[in-house]
């Protein structure tokens, strides 16, 4: 069976120029880049390669880089880094629809007596400015907002949040870690003081991500230890993968352009063969201003673990905002937040795509995805009755 | 990814008797759009009053589907009176097992069978009857009741897992804890106990009493630990109070509230009390 992976916002292939990379540093090339030997000191010089590839596929210095574990380690940090910096301040502004590395660090800081506020969320998937801006005092110490949304791909105006959120003094964090790779970042134009980003999103490994802390930016580390990460950040590099991440910067710098003209064209073809085929479908999020790899749709009258049972059956993998995909039993809270009806939350599949794929592999869907749908809504209830309900109307 | 057994997989992928009989004998409807999962069961007798034909439709994920099917193919045959003794445990067996945070689609199989049987008998549905524990998914005391003791659940957790109650916004939680103690309590001794000879309190002799037992039994250790605790108000049922120290910090002073002041006060005071920390 062949494997068509269009789930690349949950984490995506190792670029195999990536994987080449990084080979040397697990096996001859394993010197601590801390030592004062010549063994360690080769592979500091490499170390400082990879950060000034991260920093150039950022627009940033390589001073302002810090390598992480990961990219929930990266909003972990940047969040209580700061607030650790402005023990006065009390109140914490974020969205609604934030990964769960952010959103469930609230219900913590409230615990701690911080005050919260998750601004919300239109139909489309817009924020509501007006409520974000009114929500900024002088007690605010940190707003983190994500530049996109890995459900639905929908794209948030970050430098004009950046502004509004600059003008009060108050310190920005964004959560890029979708954004990376298909959305052109130039931290030296930016209103952003700090980014996390995510290696395994853009064809690095797993285990490691990056926070770009601008300078200047008040700071407290989260993970004390060594003078690793000009003492930002303890713990001795995790160096083979902080190069293949070097190297993936360095691609996906090249691919960007890529990824906003062929992968958004496969995604356009496969949302319109989609919506030609299954009727009762809807699109998540506003269509126009989103990540070009991203489609989110929402099959009415069905639940989504059935259809991406259905889909692994035949090879095809994707991910579904559905209760039943998480072991929780209500669907996604990007879903909720948007207000899309329970007819379709449940029933809301993403397809994210990457340069991998190919027009073949969208075919393959697009020609095993109606039967799917259609052997699910012959089993479903609902499905009837509203066909009923539509032959009355 | 769920584990699920070759036999939920096979169900889901080829379900057996979807559908709906013609001028079904009984009809059987639960869940709903909102929830996530809904079952709707219809069948028909012989002339011997046994289940000739069966069919389900589902909307849900693929135990919810396996289960289902699976359950059309137990009764088939089967007098009304031998398909009511089967358990959700029965249909969960059938499939080889479910992950447990998915015993609720086979919970959801047996209620349509009873609510099917109920409809044929010409009964009302018996969700009316009862109260209501969790409203997000409506769950009433009468299905937790019965997912606790066919099941011998032991925690709020696994009483979502079997019947979704308190898996939305976890309000009903101090409810379901306290029908698990109630029936845990049953079950341990067989039948249901004689009520406890505890003479009804007034207001100002429970919290009397409430202040007495913290003094005696709770704070001491809280302050052994650098904490301490605070009562701030008693509301009917509801005993109110605040963390004080090094517990107001502590991530598990929760679980201290609910698991140590609660058993406490419901030991020397009465079994109906429910703890709330408020921040002040």
């Amino acid at each position: 069976m062949k494997t068509v992976y269009v789930d690349n916002n949950a984490t995506t292939k190792v670029a195999p120029e990536v994987l080449e990379a990084m080979l040397p540093y697990f096996t001859e090339l394993y010197g601590n880049p801390s030592s004062m030997h010549f063994f360690g000191g080769q592979v500091q010089k490499k170390v400082n390669e990879a950060r000034e590839q991260v920093a150039d596929f950022l627009g940033a210095d390589p001073s302002e880089i810090v390598f992480t574990s990961c990219g929930t380690e990266s909003d972990n940090a940047a969040i209580f880094g700061t607030l650790d910096s402005y023990p006065e301040k009390r109140h914490f502004v974020t969205s609604r629809v934030e990964h769960p590395a952010v959103l469930n660090v609230c219900p913590y800081l409230e615990r701690k007596g911080y005050r919260v506020t998750q601004v919300s969320v239109d139909r489309e998937g817009h924020l509501d400015l007006d409520e974000l801006k009114e929500s900024l005092r002088d007690e605010t110490a940190l707003v983190s907002i994500m530049y996109a949304n890995n459900e639905t791909g929908v794209i948030f105006p970050i430098e004009e949040i950046g502004e509004m959120v600059k003008s009060k003094g108050i310190p920005f964090h964004v959560d890029a870690v979708q954004a990376a790779g298909k959305i052109p970042l130039n931290m030296k134009k930016s209103t952003i003081d700090m980014l996390s980003i995510s290696g395994h999103k853009l064809h690095a490994p797993k285990g490691i991500g990056v926070l770009y802390i601008r300078k200047g930016t008040k700071f407290s580390p989260y993970i004390i230890g060594g003078h690793q990460e000009r003492g930002r950040r303890g713990g001795t590099e995790n160096v083979p993968y902080i190069i293949g991440l070097g190297k993936a910067c360095e691609l996906a710098k090249k691919n960007l352009e890529e990824e906003n003209t062929r992968v958004r064209a496969l995604r356009d073809y496969l949302e319109a063969k989609i919506l030609e085929k299954i009727p009762n479908t809807l699109v998540n999020g506003d269509r126009y201003n989103r990540l070009p790899n991203t489609l989110s749709v929402s099959f009415e009258y069905v639940e989504g673990e059935s259809i991406l049972l259905l889909l692994s059956d035949l090879g095809i993998c994707a991910s579904s905002g559905s209760a039943c995909t998480s072991g929780s039993l209500e669907p996604s809270h990007v879903l909720r937040a948007m207000g899309v009806p329970f007819t379709a939350a449940h029933g809301s599949i993403r397809f994210s795509l990457s340069i991998y794929n190919t027009k073949e592999e969208m075919d393959y869907i697009i020609e095993h995805l109606p039967p799917i749908i259609q052997k699910l809504r012959d089993i479903s209830p609902f499905w009837k009755d509203y066909l009923k309900s539509k032959i009355k109307d | 990814m769920w584990e699920y057994s070759e036999k939920v997989k096979d169900h889901f992928l080829n379900p057996r008797n979807v559908g709906e009989v013609e001028n079904p004998d009984g009809i059987g409807e639960v869940g709903s759009l909102a929830c996530g999962d809904a079952l709707r069961l219809t069948f028909k007798l012989d002339e011997n009053k046994r289940i000739k034909e069966v069919k389900f439709k589902t909307f849900g994920c693929a135990s919810a589907i396996a289960s289902s099917s699976a359950l059309t193919e137990m009764i088939k045959g089967k007098t009304l009176e031998e398909a009511e003794k089967i358990t959700n445990q029965d249909i969960a067996n059938y499939l080889g097992g479910l992950p447990e945070e998915k015993m609720h689609c086979s919970v959801m199989g047996r209620e349509a069978l009873e609510a099917a049987i109920a409809h044929y008998r010409g009964q009302k549905p018996v969700k009316e009857e009862f109260e209501i524990v969790c409203k997000c998914f409506g769950v009433t005391d009468r299905e937790i009741i019965k997912a606790i003791r066919e099941n011998d659940l032991k925690t709020v957790e696994q009483v979502t897992y079997y019947t979704k109650a308190g898996g939305g916004c976890a309000k009903c939680h101090p409810k379901i804890e306290a029908l698990i103690e109630k029936v845990r309590k049953e079950m341990g001794q067989g039948a249901p106990p004689p009520k406890p000879e505890k003479k009804k309190l007034s207001n100002i002799q429970k919290i009397k009493l409430i202040e007495e037992t913290l003094g005696r039994e709770i704070i001491p250790a809280l302050k052994a630990d650098g904490g301490d605790l605070e009562l701030i108000d008693v509301e009917g049922d509801r005993v109110y109070v605040a963390l004080r120290g090094k517990c107001s910090f502590c991530p598990s002073s929760e679980v201290t509230l609910k698991q140590y002041v609660e058993s406490k006060l419901r030991e020397f005071v009465s079994e109906d009390l429910v703890v709330e920390e408020v921040r002040s």
